[in-house]
């Protein structure tokens, strides 16, 4: 290995990734509180106060492309652009541009925020941004694998460490599903018609929307995980050779599972059935990784005792183990009978979602920020550990609601009388519904009190590192 | 070849590059490389991350 220690430090640009980990906090909170509100709407409905751009319909795809694009997106620019530089020995490719994807990718989250509230939407959902700001997210991605790709290009390494390879896979997918899926035809400045129809539309679209949720919030998270959990961890990956057929094997098969999206729909038979034995076979890979990421702890498992930060991190990925069991076994078509279109959809998006995605970013947050900012620590190890629990508790507290009412609701849909006729209106089922809903609720409070939590920790961390810079008292961090 | 065998062929295919991928991962002769690629994020201790100056940091 060629690989040499530099004699003197390397400058590498941490600009864009403050400004990227410190927007990933304030999107965090605001994403996840428009959640808190539209979970209080299911329970107590005159919360939307009469006001269009506060119904349901229209918060919703704000709440879900707040924490998906603007959240987790941020986390993964921010920790893409660390660990890319961190692990080629290189600055960024082009500091212009890497600038201009934050400011640009602020200015489509900002774009959303205004318009969805407005009503102007797609209606694809996961996608629902119309068409010039769809334009804006193409340049503005070209832009940021450009960076990526061209720091990989100047590396100073020989091997370019498996992490990258998560994030180079995640920022290609990217690309090539929004592209595909976003094709339209514009019929004014605001509105345009997708130039899919019927169900080659569908299919288009849960390709594009089953593998945001596998290339954005699954590989380019695990470039998070195996570059922050051994850091933190301060051991080597339990295996680096499995890491590398863990990420053949997953780019491979996640891209087939799109149709389980479409059980029972007038896709064609077959393709539900590769869609299903597909999302089956991924279970393996999956797996894998979370194995690879738990056992980097072998022999060191008391550090979870001290060390929530670490918590954090293991958590996730057990969170991740169980959204990759339970995913499988959802998209088998006869379990799908049961669970799709209720709430049991959207616990297993959440533990996925608020369990893995939340929980590995909020760890790696908390390794960058005293890192960034010129401190040896965070502010207040304690209040990492609070925000541990409040999370945690968050989590069971909403995906276990959702369990009970999700399949409480596909047994009453299903439930038929001696002749024939349905045992249950709808109605009735969501009468039965609300007390899980308001267990939800109570989650989603958690959640965002430990995120509020976090903002003041790293706050005080960071201002903490100003003054001290200013003080001309620079620590050396690793 | 019709569609349906070249499917059936392709799979096979697939497989095959799947296994490859393993034996290589898993051969003796790249258990050194894969090591030191494991280690080599344990390096950078040296290097510091606060490069820039003070007063170009009142971003966000």
């Amino acid at each position: 290995m060629s690989q040499t220690i530099p004699q003197q430090p390397i400058e590498y640009n941490m600009k864009v990734v403050r400004q990227f980990t410190v927007m990933t906090i304030i999107w965090g909170i605001v994403g996840m509180s428009v959640g808190v509100l539209i979970a209080a709407q299911l329970v107590w409905p005159e919360l939307n106060f009469n006001t269009p751009w506060l119904t349901y319909s229209r918060l919703r795809p704000l709440h879900t492309n707040a924490v998906i694009f603007a959240f987790g997106t941020s986390a993964l620019f921010a920790t893409s652009y660390y660990v890319v530089q961190k692990t080629c020995r290189v600055s960024l490719f082009s500091d212009k541009l890497a600038a201009f994807t934050f400011w640009g990718w602020q200015a489509v989250i900002v774009a959303a925020v205004i318009t969805l509230p407005m009503g102007l939407t797609s209606t694809k959902e996961y996608a629902e941004l119309e068409w010039p700001i769809d334009i804006l997210i193409t340049v503005v991605w070209v832009a940021y694998l450009i960076v990526f790709f061209g720091t990989l290009a100047i590396r100073k390494t020989s091997h370019i460490y498996v992490a990258n390879w998560f994030y180079g896979g995640f920022i290609i997918v990217i690309a090539m599903l929004h592209i595909v899926n976003s094709f339209a035809i514009p019929v004014s400045f605001t509105k345009s018609y997708s130039i899919y129809s019927g169900a080659v539309d569908a299919m288009v679209q849960w390709w594009y929307g089953h593998n945001a949720v596998g290339f954005l919030l699954t590989a380019g998270f695990l470039g998070m995980m195996y570059y922050f959990v051994p850091k933190q961890a301060e051991r080597p990956v339990y295996s680096y050779r499995l890491s590398v057929v863990h990420f053949w094997a997953l780019i491979s098969l996640y891209i087939w599972a799109g149709p389980h999206h479409l059980h029972y729909t007038a896709l064609p038979d077959w393709t539900q059935s590769v869609g299903m034995v597909m999302s089956v076979i991924l279970f393996v890979p999956s797996w894998g990784g979370m194995i690879n990421g738990i056992m980097t702890l072998s022999g060191a498992w008391h550090k979870l005792r001290t060390d929530p930060i670490l918590r954090f991190l293991i958590v996730s990925l057990s969170f991740y183990g169980m959204s990759t069991f339970e995913g499988p076994m959802m998209a088998i078509k006869s379990v799908n009978a049961l669970s799709h279109y209720t709430d049991w959809t959207v616990g297993h998006v959440h533990s996925g979602a608020l369990g893995w995605v939340a929980m590995i970013t909020i760890g790696s947050m908390y390794y960058l920020v005293p890192r960034l900012f010129n401190q040896k620590e965070i502010h207040s190890i304690k209040l990492v550990n609070v925000h541990f629990w409040l999370h945690t508790i968050g989590v069971v507290f909403y995906i276990v609601s959702m369990w009970i009412s999700g399949v409480m609701q596909g047994l009453m849909w299903r439930a038929t009388n001696s002749d024939g006729t349905l045992t249950y209106s709808f109605v009735e089922s969501v009468q039965a519904s609300y007390p899980f809903w308001t267990g939800r609720f109570i989650g989603g409070v958690f959640i965002v009190i430990g995120m509020l939590l976090m903002a003041y920790n790293c706050y005080q961390t960071i201002r903490a590192g100003r003054r001290e810079t200013a003080a001309g008292n620079v620590v050396q961090t690793a | 070849m019709d569609y349906g065998t070249w499917r059936g062929v392709f799979s096979l295919i697939i497989l095959a590059i799947f296994i490859a991928i393993v034996a290589w991962a898993f051969s003796r002769r790249t258990k050194k490389q894969f090591d030191d690629a494991a280690n080599s994020i344990f390096e950078d201790e040296s290097s510091i991350d606060n490069s820039d100056k003070p007063e170009s940091k009142k971003d966000e």
